[in-house]
């Protein structure tokens, strides 16, 4: 099995495989997330944050997704690293443009741009409500209050608010690659489908980067008032 | 009508004497290329007009001249086969380009693919690939009867566009990666849709994928950009199903 993982294919088995992991989970996140902008009380989400919390389901997932992470960040720089050393001499004059997406070239860079994005977003958020609960807002019933732990963050600071749209968007940029290009590496493509899982990634970057945008946004513009 | 004449065109071309020597760019002008000649021709006269300097000429592979053999190379202006698509060097025009302009011209980059000299690189690591497993085992014999082995319409036409890839090395020259796959894919493909192929399809993508990593090629990132400079268009739905014949293959191990 280690074996396989070292060959070209092997390492990319691993990169989709977590990858197409990840792609669930950030559906399920911003589906919850959402919720903040649905209910204005703040009661919806906190149920929500509640089941996340509490969910036996998702305890079990919880230590399994920090796994998908670590390999999905980790073992981008070993492939890439490989990929970079099979070409020791570099064009003088580059035109990737004219055969490839730009995005589809930079996987590396986007993703250790939304990493930065995520080590701050897990200090804001993750790291409070798991650590440090006895510094986090309360409601009424002495209930933690994760809604007014989230909406004063976007409310208090329009930086904050642009730092959350810009790792949206580039999430949705890394996926719209990353999504097909998951199910070609796992040879779940043909030529009919080729065209069909090219416009699911796209589409489903795109709810993923508007998904994410316009709840920093809604609060930003005051929309819940 | 008459083909427009460029009157003059910077040749900004790479210059090594041998792998173990260091290259370099070396500068050209020539004068009054027409438009209706192939890039190769314009090659040809530059060298033409070295040797009367005694100045070595460019080394450069070429044979058929007719977008067949897969033997013509050369990265121009920062793309495999030049400023056009679905051909091959041979097959390109100077019309592509403009008077004045300066052209670029490199050998294809990988660390599988070293230079031998100037433009020409070794591109035997192919041929490793293929002696690897890209054929059928069969006894010989008396040629079998034709349609004793029925293939469906559509798995003869894939398997012939796969078989129409020339081994010219554009993928692995357009790859950010410098991979292989399209090459190898296009070799596997064009075996594992035929039923004279199926019968060593496992030991085939193992052996050859073992082979494409042992030889320093890198791995796809499906970036699509082989397909886009092939100049026999090669899809990558291809690469999808190398993916799955040798996940397929290593997992019934």
């Amino acid at each position: 099995m280690s074996k396989f993982l070292m060959t070209s294919i092997g390492r990319k088995f691993l990169m989709s495989i977590t990858g197409l992991f990840l792609v669930m989970f950030i559906g399920v996140h911003l589906t919850i997330n959402l919720l903040l902008i649905v209910d204005n009380s703040g009661e919806l989400f906190n149920q929500g944050a509640e089941f996340m919390a509490t969910n036996p389901l998702i305890k079990i997932m919880e230590p399994i997704l920090g796994l998908g992470f670590m390999i999905h960040i980790f073992w981008s720089f070993f492939l890439e690293y490989k990929n970079w050393k099979a070409r020791p001499v570099k064009y003088a004059a580059k035109n990737m443009g004219a055969s490839s997406s730009w995005a589809s070239r930079n996987m590396l860079v986007l993703g250790a741009l939304v990493l930065v994005f995520l080590v701050m977003h897990i200090i804001d958020f993750f790291w409070v409500i798991k650590f440090n609960p006895h510094t986090m807002p309360k409601t009424a019933e002495g209930l933690e209050d994760t809604y007014t732990l989230v909406a004063s963050l976007f409310k208090e600071s329009i930086v904050y608010g642009l730092f959350y749209i810009l790792g949206g968007v580039l999430l949705g940029i890394h996926l719209s690659h990353g999504f097909w290009s998951a199910f070609q590496t796992l040879g779940l493509n043909n030529k009919n489908w080729l065209k069909r899982l090219q416009f699911v990634g796209k589409l489903y970057a795109i709810v993923i980067a508007v998904g994410f945008s316009i709840i920093p946004l809604y609060f930003m513009l005051g929309l819940y008032k | 009508m008459a083909d427009k004449i460029l009157k003059k065109l910077n040749i900004k071309v790479w210059r090594q004497n041998r792998a173990s020597e260091k290259g370099k760019f070396e500068n050209y002008t020539i004068e009054n290329i027409s438009t209706g000649s192939s890039f190769l021709e314009m090659m040809d006269i530059l060298n033409n007009e070295l040797i009367e300097k005694g100045i070595d000429p460019i080394a450069f592979d070429h044979d058929c001249r007719e977008g067949i053999c897969g033997t013509c190379s050369l990265y121009i202006n920062g793309r495999p086969h030049g400023p056009d698509t679905e051909v091959t060097t041979c097959q390109l025009h100077m019309r592509k380009f403009k008077a004045g302009e300066t052209i670029t011209i490199e050998p294809w980059r990988a660390r599988a693919f070293p230079v031998i000299k100037d433009l020409i690189v070794d591109r035997s690591a192919f041929d490793k690939i293929l002696q690897a497993g890209g054929f059928v085992s069969v006894n010989t014999g008396g040629v079998p009867d034709a349609n004793t082995i029925p293939v469906a319409y559509d798995d003869a036409e894939e398997a012939m566009d796969a078989a129409a890839c020339i081994g010219c090395g554009a993928c692995v020259a357009a790859c950010k990666n410098s991979s292989a796959m399209l090459f190898v894919s296009a070799k596997v493909s064009h075996l594992a849709k035929l039923p004279q192929g199926r019968v060593e399809a496992k030991s085939r993508a193992r052996n050859m994928i073992a082979k494409m990593d042992e030889l320093g090629f890198g791995g796809c990132t499906n970036t699509g950009a082989c397909e886009a400079e092939c100049p026999k268009s090669i899809s990558i739905v291809n690469i999808a199903r190398l993916n799955r014949e040798y996940l397929v293959a290593r997992m019934s191990e």
